[in-house]
């Protein structure tokens, strides 16, 4: 596979400029944009392989871009960044469409890892996704509308088990190595996860926030 | 901070301090008028309201005519709690009885008829009048939602005021043989008053408008001031300090970690003091924070679900806190992962690094931490920890606490 050609988009000259010192050599990067509209420009122009798409951004953010130019380049993947960690935010970008969710204090290596991952078709979930994915998928599901949808409402045992693990801190070959599975299967249960992610009607997901918000005050 | 700054520049009138007050901040505001010591403007007022009352009287005027400060938070009364606050108004009355007992029994004394309603009246107006004084955000800073629903308490409380305000009335007439005369007025004083209200009601219902807007206005300075006072004390200082030492990286990073941990914690509102004592996600964050101070490796906690934390819970922190500690010790400087579910029923922490490992069978007998501290504090407190570790593959410590009647 040759090296993924990759965009960064984010509202803060100084992140963007530290991100391509620390991609530098690892992947090919083809551009940069401050905000939704420029972002919009540079991806239908340029049409990279992997976004790096910050979370929060003015007009919108994440979603927003998402939103306007994903129909338009559907091969065109997108890796989610933030500073935040604040659920409600990280589970919409993914539900937009984004294939991953990194934090932004992860190293260049790393980073060059996740977005070789996403390049390739995988689902990249930092130990904090995995840890909100938990939190919105415990509990009962909600009664399904139909037969064929309710299996996207909750997880199964083993891909609870997958996501704890990567929620403590493991690699994908080391939990393989560790459930005695395949590495490929364990890409196989993130994406469908991934998948769920996006395509549940779990209200947790919708209505993150708000649920959180009366959870606690309940508590 | 912008806010105190045009509160305190304004021109000198003579506001209330509820900043340092005892009561309403009257005592206060004007001995800050007068530049004296609030002490001295207190005394006066006793020794006024032991004249008859009249200092009492004067008192309840000026909290009336003065305007309290704007954009300052009131301080919790002194002497506020529910329990304490009922112990201090009941010794207060009997004080002022007895008092005016003693006032009676001397002679100096305007009437029955005069004194003892009075009293009542007074009594009843401070009722009311603290009523509404909590109405206002002021009173009850920390737990603001539930105080602007009438609860029973408050209902009684107002009712208590209104009832005390016309059996003063009531009192008065009789003593002055007016009550059956009175009744002959109180038709056409009612009449008066119907009339006069339908009279005011629009200017009445406008006024309540004004201060209701006042009072959201009051409650976005009172938020603004807060974010000021926080990112002042924490953002800023860090930033300061972050500077200073630009030339030591270890130690930038870990400002930098710190404060952005505790600004999380901020925003997500975990760190507000929980009513039911620690809870199991914050717990961990805490001590995570402390190993991470004091050793500069990065641990990283992600909670799902919390629970409150009894003895055993606190435990299973502490040990939780002691397999960081050895992470960040053994750990290779790797950073660390911290994992951890919690319910009402059960409890499982996860501590991992990435470091050279060891062997868990063969355990120095030096390293009583993982024996003692970890393992042993889980037995006896009814848990698991098991520890897996190869060379060359890391380290991860599980905590299992399960219980029955958790």
């Amino acid at each position: 596979m040759s090296e993924p050609r990759i965009a960064i988009v984010d509202d803060h000259q100084l992140f963007r400029s530290g991100v391509r010192a620390e991609l530098e050599g690892l992947v090919e990067i083809v551009g940069d944009a401050d905000g939704v509209d420029s972002a919009e420009r540079l991806i239908l122009d340029s049409s990279p392989d992997v976004v790096l798409l910050d979370v929060h951004m003015p007009d919108g953010g994440g979603v927003e871009v998402i939103r306007r130019v994903a129909p338009k380049r559907p091969d065109t993947r997108f890796l989610a960044l933030s500073v935040s960690d604040d659920a409600e935010d990280v589970i919409a970008v993914i539900r937009a469409g984004a294939r991953g969710y990194v934090t932004k204090t992860i190293s260049g290596q790393e980073l060059a890892d996740a977005v070789r991952r996403v390049h390739g078709g995988d689902a990249v979930f930092s130990p904090r996704l995995a840890g909100f994915v938990l939190d919105a998928f415990a509990g009962a599901p909600p009664a399904p509308s139909s037969a064929d949808d309710s299996d996207l409402d909750q997880l199964t045992p083993r891909e609870r088990e997958v996501l704890q693990h990567i929620a403590r801190g493991y690699m994908y070959k080391e939990i393989a190595h560790r459930l005695d599975i395949s590495p490929k299967t364990v890409e196989a249960h993130v994406s469908t996860v991934l998948r769920k992610l996006q395509l549940s009607s779990r209200h947790e997901l919708s209505r993150w926030a708000a649920e959180r918000h009366l959870l606690d005050a309940d508590s | 901070m912008a806010v105190m700054e045009s509160a305190a520049s304004s021109p000198p009138t003579i506001r209330r301090d509820p900043e340092r007050r005892l009561i309403a901040g009257v005592c206060a505001g004007l001995a800050r008028y007068f530049g004296i010591d609030p002490l001295w403007a207190r005394i006066a007022f006793v020794v006024a309201a032991a004249a008859g009352g009249f200092g009492v009287l004067v008192y309840l005027l000026c909290w009336l005519l003065m305007p309290a400060d704007a954009g300052v938070v009131p301080r919790r009364l002194p002497w506020s709690g529910r329990r304490a606050s009922i112990e201090v108004g009941a010794g207060a009355g009997l004080l002022l009885l007895a008092l005016l007992l003693g006032l009676r029994a001397t002679g100096i004394w305007f009437s029955d008829a005069i004194v003892w309603p009075l009293v009542l009246v007074g009594a009843g107006a401070a009722l009311l009048w603290r009523q509404s004084m909590s109405d206002a955000p002021a009173d009850t800073q920390a737990p603001a939602p539930d105080t602007r629903d009438p609860t029973p308490a408050r209902i009684s409380r107002a009712g208590l005021g209104v009832a005390l305000v016309i059996a003063a009335g009531l009192v008065f007439l009789q003593a002055t043989g007016s009550l059956s005369a009175a009744r002959d007025v109180v038709l056409a004083v009612l009449v008066v008053a119907v009339g006069l209200s339908v009279i005011f009601a629009p200017l009445i219902a406008r006024l309540i408008r004004s201060l209701s807007a006042e009072r959201a206005e009051r409650i976005r300075s009172q938020e603004r001031a807060e974010m000021a006072a926080h990112l002042h004390d924490s953002v800023l200082q860090t930033l300061a300090l972050m500077q200073k030492r630009a030339d030591d990286p270890r130690e930038v990073a870990a400002l930098a970690r710190r404060q952005e941990r505790e600004l999380r914690s901020w925003l997500s509102g975990r760190g507000l003091e929980q009513p039911d004592g620690r809870r199991l996600a914050s717990a961990l964050d805490a001590a995570a924070d402390e190993i991470e101070r004091e050793h500069g490796v990065p641990i990283d906690v992600v909670a799902v679900g919390d629970a409150p934390l009894n003895e055993a819970g606190e435990a299973a922190v502490a040990a939780a806190r002691e397999a960081m500690l050895n992470a960040s010790k053994f750990g290779g400087g790797s950073p660390v992962d911290v994992y951890a579910e919690g319910d009402e029923r059960h409890i499982q922490i996860f501590v991992r690094d990435r470091g050279p490992g060891f062997d868990p069978v063969s355990i120095p007998d030096d390293r009583r931490g993982v024996r003692e501290s970890i393992i042993g504090r889980m037995e006896r407190n009814g848990g698991r920890a098991a520890i897996r570790s190869a060379e060359g593959g890391g380290t991860e410590v599980e905590l299992t606490l399960e219980s029955e009647d958790r």
